[in-house]
């Protein structure tokens, strides 16, 4: 056993053991963190496949946004949690059974795939040598020229996602005081107030 | 020697664990949101294994769309959570009823 292999066990058990703490923790701030770990070692397995850009854009996308985001909500939310959580003893047989179930047919398919005669000729973009040409810019060479209207259908579905999120999100309150900038700067202090000479004694009236 | 059939065990495993969060954690639509990001993960794994020992770059290609379509579907999932709570003050998924449906 290569030092290539333990790295890829460490890191097979470390992401399914994170996995799997990500569903059955307590507190969903520990899920979060849990889910972070799953990503990483997700990201050293693609990086022992050798799919160095997109261990990278895993961190970064992952990592970096999506896991702060769900815990942004998790924190920004004022759920109570510990009364969710009361119902998973419940639902505990009836998601094993599911699980197990599953896992039984994917095993049931283990090892009894072959692979198609000419399947190795229908490739359509053969990887580079590594030594011609590293995983980044291949992926750039064929993401810029063959997928260009994909790429950029991809964007735009980031983009449509970023407005309906912020649409959904967006709220202007009516019932709070706010500062009206324009107003206050257009003030005449002359109007805004005067000053009385009163007489001691005698009172405003 | 790790194989494809090492990385594909690895990628169902996950797979399986993101159904089971779903059927546990009915009562919690984020930790629902964080399996269906873990079943996803599963589907992204399988890619770049197929990827990586067909010498085929294109998996990786589409690993990056689905990456995207995550991530997209991670951020309006959340927004309409917030939007749910607002309303609602509670993030109970069986509570939603509001459509009457």
């Amino acid at each position: 056993m290569g030092i290539a292999d333990i790295t890829f066990y460490a890191f097979a058990v470390t992401l399914l053991g994170a996995g799997f703490l990500v569903t059955i923790a307590r507190n969903p701030v520990h899920s979060v963190l849990w889910l972070i770990l799953t990503f990483l070692s997700a990201a050293g397995l693609f990086v022992l496949l050798g799919a160095e850009f997109l261990a990278m854009l895993l961190i970064i996308v992952y990592v970096g946004a999506v896991a702060v985001l769900f815990l942004f909500v998790v924190m920004m939310l004022d759920v109570d949690f510990a009364a969710l959580k009361g119902e998973m003893a419940r639902h505990f047989p009836i998601a094993s059974l599911v699980g197990i179930v599953l896992l039984m047919q994917m095993a049931l398919l283990f090892g009894s795939w072959q692979e198609a005669e000419g399947a190795l000729s229908l490739r359509q973009a053969p990887t580079p040598d590594l030594a011609e040409m590293h995983n980044t810019k291949a992926l750039g060479m064929i993401i810029y020229d063959q997928y260009f209207l994909l790429f950029q259908t991809a964007g735009l579905i980031l983009l449509v996602a970023m407005i309906g999120a912020i649409v959904l999100t967006l709220r202007h309150r009516k019932d709070i005081k706010r500062q009206n900038v324009v107003a206050q700067m257009h003030r005449d202090p002359a109007k805004a107030m005067e000053l009385k000479d009163i007489k001691p004694g005698q009172g405003l009236g | 020697m790790v194989g494809l059939e090492h990385y594909l065990t690895v990628a169902a495993a996950l797979f399986v664990i993101g159904i089971f969060g779903i059927f546990l954690n009915r009562k919690n639509i984020i930790v629902i949101l964080m399996s269906i990001e873990l079943m996803l993960l599963a589907v992204n794994i399988n890619l770049v294994a197929f990827s990586s020992f067909l010498n085929d770059l294109v998996g990786q290609v589409f690993t990056m769309f689905v990456l995207t379509v995550a991530a997209a579907e991670a951020a309006i999932g959340l927004a309409i959570l917030v939007c749910f709570f607002r309303n609602r003050g509670t993030i109970d998924v069986e509570d939603v009823n509001v459509m009457k449906g």
